[in-house]
């Protein structure tokens, strides 16, 4: 059983799609209260692991534990504690941007005037104050995101498991998102993310786990991980596949 | 490059058709059903080869003009054309223009409308294969008709690519296009009616309409028939002066689409307007009936069966007029309670992933089916109070009411019930957020059959009490029967609503990762 200064505690985890398992066995550990990356290549089962760690993708095998709390027993429970942003999923988009983060916040139960309030300064704080009666069908990628974490902050969670959360935001907003991330973890909340942008993860994030073919590959703290070097160089080093850069010598004949 | 094209849509064509068999259900269905209506327009051209030339010539002009107006129309206003090989996608490629513009021709081809439409024109060679010169003619100007058909399509949807990249045209004409569909049945209807009052009329438009762009290729085949040479050399002239000119055309527009992708912006609007969420109750249930309402009214795909609802009357009022029995009207309340009941059974699959928010948010599975069932009973309910009274004033059969209304609220309140259960478990294939409502909807058609016979199967079990005492009070004309609908219709419908919505919220507790997963298949 995990301890209370464990945020999140993931044993054994393990799905299988068809013939392919994209997910062969994880365990993990996120301390509370730290800023957690999650880094691996394209396809390395990332995704796959947060769903079933927030209780949207039923596991085969294991279990995902919040603060003491069984993601796949108590649900309900979990994912009070939690918020998710997904990757890839729709949103409920003819919806404004104003609706659908009340909308997510009035389906956790919580009161009207909370969620108005909590609205208006999310909104503020992500800059689309300009764009709140617009329907998120007609946002830009990047707006769509950031929509997509408003109605993932709302209810303040304890634990939050962002999918890619970078993903197409401008250099300005995603800058305003890490302070509004920073500021939540000193408060002692955890975060965690994933990403392939090695950079960002080593800058933003104090642990890091490195995943590749559904297996945790390194784990720890950003510095115990990279040993020395860069992320970016520790990451090719484990995950491999490096390919060499001779060859396509026709590339200079142009 | 021309082969290389259409080998590409080939392969794309059967690389969908791998990603599940049931694909490839879905494609012999529609194949089944163009077969069908291509069975009927080919034996009815070979049984034109033994008629009137003058006959065949008014059909097959009127026909070749009217399937040219489709392809030019249609896949505008049901924006559900087929884009696997748009142009934009070739930007980068530096293919050239013509090879470009032959092989998304030619790929306009592969694909039901293009081959149905291919093998009906080839039909008219078999109406003028009365002679040699007539067969070769009909031969030359069903190619050129159909190529001109798959052009016009494309200058059209080109010329349009920026009107139709708007969402809210596309909101708008998808529904429009609604109506016409509708009203099919009367309108046809009307259509052979003015038609056997004025063959000499349609056969005169036919001469008219031969001489135009629209005609010119068709009417090839049976103006050699007739002897008349001369006359069918310049329609030659005319129909390949029009597949050029219209190639032309969308080879311009091409070039400019090309370097100036379609802008769909929209303004930006300020908030301040929650609309429904302010004023139904604050909790998870009021938050999803506000959703689901805001839906009904702004996704197209919703709003497309509202179109439908009060067209309903107008279709069976015209079937009552053609009998003069106007006791058909009655239906429509009992009808309409069923459409309206039955639209929400495939909700979360229209959510599609939109759904794990749900999900994520841990709401208790009574509370989304709750939310969701009342929204649609808060505008069926009245709708279907209205749409059962109002036949009686013109029946005057009043006898009736009460058990009309009875079984009409039994059926919505029922259908309500059993599809929040259904939803809760199965999807079915339906258009993606965003689509054209007539889109054909990618996933698994064998399911949705099942899923929407056996549902309907259940449904009619479930209003057996209500369906028995109309039928009691057909045998002994007692009016006392549908008084006892009236009351019951209304307490067995609420007693399987509050059923439907428990179960269904159990089901949806215990198999809401499952559903998730199940919709994201057809992301």
């Amino acid at each position: 059983m995990s301890t209370p200064l464990t945020a999140l505690s993931i044993r054994g985890l393990a799905k299988r799609f068809g013939t392919k398992i994209a997910v062969d066995g994880i365990s993990l550990d996120v301390p509370a209260g730290s800023f957690f990356g999650i880094v691996g290549p394209n396809g390395a089962g990332k995704t796959t692991t947060l769903s079933m760690a927030t209780g949207l993708l039923r596991p085969d095998f294991g279990t995902a534990v919040v603060h003491g709390v069984d993601v796949w027993a108590q649900p309900l429970e979990a994912k009070k504690l939690m918020g998710i942003l997904p990757d890839g999923v729709r949103l409920f988009d003819r919806l404004s941007g104003e609706q659908l983060v009340t909308y997510a916040g009035l389906l956790r139960g919580m009161d009207r005037d909370v969620v108005a309030a909590r609205v208006g300064e999310l909104l503020a704080a992500l800059d689309l104050s300009q764009d709140a009666g617009t329907l998120v069908v007609d946002y830009s990628a990047g707006m769509t995101k950031k929509i997509a974490l408003a109605s993932a902050l709302i209810h303040a969670p304890k634990v939050l498991v962002l999918d890619e959360p970078f993903e197409s935001v401008d250099p300005v907003s995603a800058a305003n998102i890490r302070d509004i991330l920073d500021r939540y973890v000193a408060t002692g909340g955890t975060v965690i993310v994933s990403s392939h942008v090695m950079d960002l993860v080593q800058r933003m994030c104090d642990h890091v786990a490195v995943i590749a073919g559904g297996r945790i590959l390194a784990a720890g703290t950003v510095d115990q991980v990279r040993a020395g070097v860069s992320l970016e160089d520790r990451f090719v080093q484990l995950v491999g596949g490096r390919s060499r850069t001779e060859g396509l010598e026709w590339l200079r004949t142009f | 490059m021309v082969a290389h094209l259409l080998r590409l849509k080939l392969t794309l064509l059967r690389n969908g058709l791998k990603r599940s068999p049931w694909q490839l259900v879905g494609l012999a269905f529609g194949g089944l059903y163009a077969l069908g209506i291509v069975g009927m327009c080919v034996v009815l051209l070979v049984l034109l080869r033994q008629e009137d030339p003058d006959l065949a010539q008014t059909v097959v002009v009127l026909g070749g003009a009217a399937a040219l107006l489709g392809w030019g129309i249609v896949p505008v206003i049901a924006s559900a054309v087929d884009m696997t090989l748009d142009p934009a996608r070739f930007t980068t490629s530096a293919v050239p223009m013509p090879q470009l513009l032959a092989g998304l021709a030619l790929g306009g081809l592969i694909g039901l409308p293009g081959l149905a439409t291919l093998l009906v024109a080839l039909g008219t060679v078999v109406t003028w294969s009365r002679g040699v010169l007539p067969a070769v003619g009909a031969l030359v100007g069903a190619l050129l008709g159909v190529l001109t058909c798959v052009v016009f399509s494309r200058v059209v949807t080109t010329a349009t690519a920026s009107l139709a990249a708007s969402r809210r045209f596309k909101d708008v004409s998808g529904i429009a296009f609604m109506v016409p569909l509708v009203l099919l049945g009367p309108i046809t209807a009307g259509i052979f009616q003015g038609m056997a009052g004025s063959g000499a009329f349609l056969s005169e438009l036919a001469g008219r309409i031969s001489w135009t762009p629209l005609g010119a290729a068709w009417s090839l085949g049976g103006d050699l028939e007739r002897g008349q040479t001369g006359p069918a050399g310049l329609k030659l002239l005319i129909a390949v002066a029009t597949l050029a000119g219209l190639s032309w055309c969308w080879k311009l527009l091409l070039e400019r689409a090309l370097v100036t992708p379609p802008f769909a912006g929209s303004s930006r609007r300020k908030g301040g307007r929650l609309g429904l969420f302010a004023l139904l109750p604050g909790t998870p249930t009021g938050a999803i009936t506000a959703r689901a309402l805001t839906y009904w009214f702004r996704d197209p795909r919703y709003s497309g069966s509202l179109v439908v609802i009060p067209l309903l009357p107008v279709v069976l009022a015209f079937q009552g007029s053609q009998t003069n029995d106007y006791g058909v009207l009655m239906i429509t309340g009992p009808l309409t309670a069923f459409l309206l009941a039955w639209s929400i059974s495939g909700d979360v699959s229209y959510d599609n992933t939109a759904f794990a928010l749900h999900l994520a948010a841990g709401v208790r599975g009574v509370h989304d089916r709750l939310g969701r069932a009342l929204a649609c009973l808060a505008f069926a309910l009245p709708t279907v109070l209205v749409l059962a009274t109002v036949p009686f004033f013109i029946t005057r059969d009043w006898a009736w009411w009460p058990s009309i209304l009875g079984i009409s609220v039994g059926v919505l309140l029922t259908g309500l019930g059993l599809s929040s259960v259904v939803s809760a478990r199965y999807t079915i294939a339906v258009p993606l957020p965003g689509d054209s409502p007539f889109k054909k909807p990618p996933g698994n058609v064998g399911q949705t059959l099942a899923v929407q016979f056996g549902g309907m199967g259940v449904l009619l079990v479930l209003v057996l009490p209500e369906a028995g005492l109309v039928l009691a009070q057909v045998l002994t004309g007692d009016p006392l029967f549908g008084w006892i609908n009236l009351a019951l219709g209304p307490v067995l419908g609420a007693a399987l609503f509050i059923l439907g919505v428990r179960v269904g919220g159990r089901w949806l507790d215990a198999r809401s990762p499952e559903l998730l997963a199940q919709v994201t298949v057809n992301r």
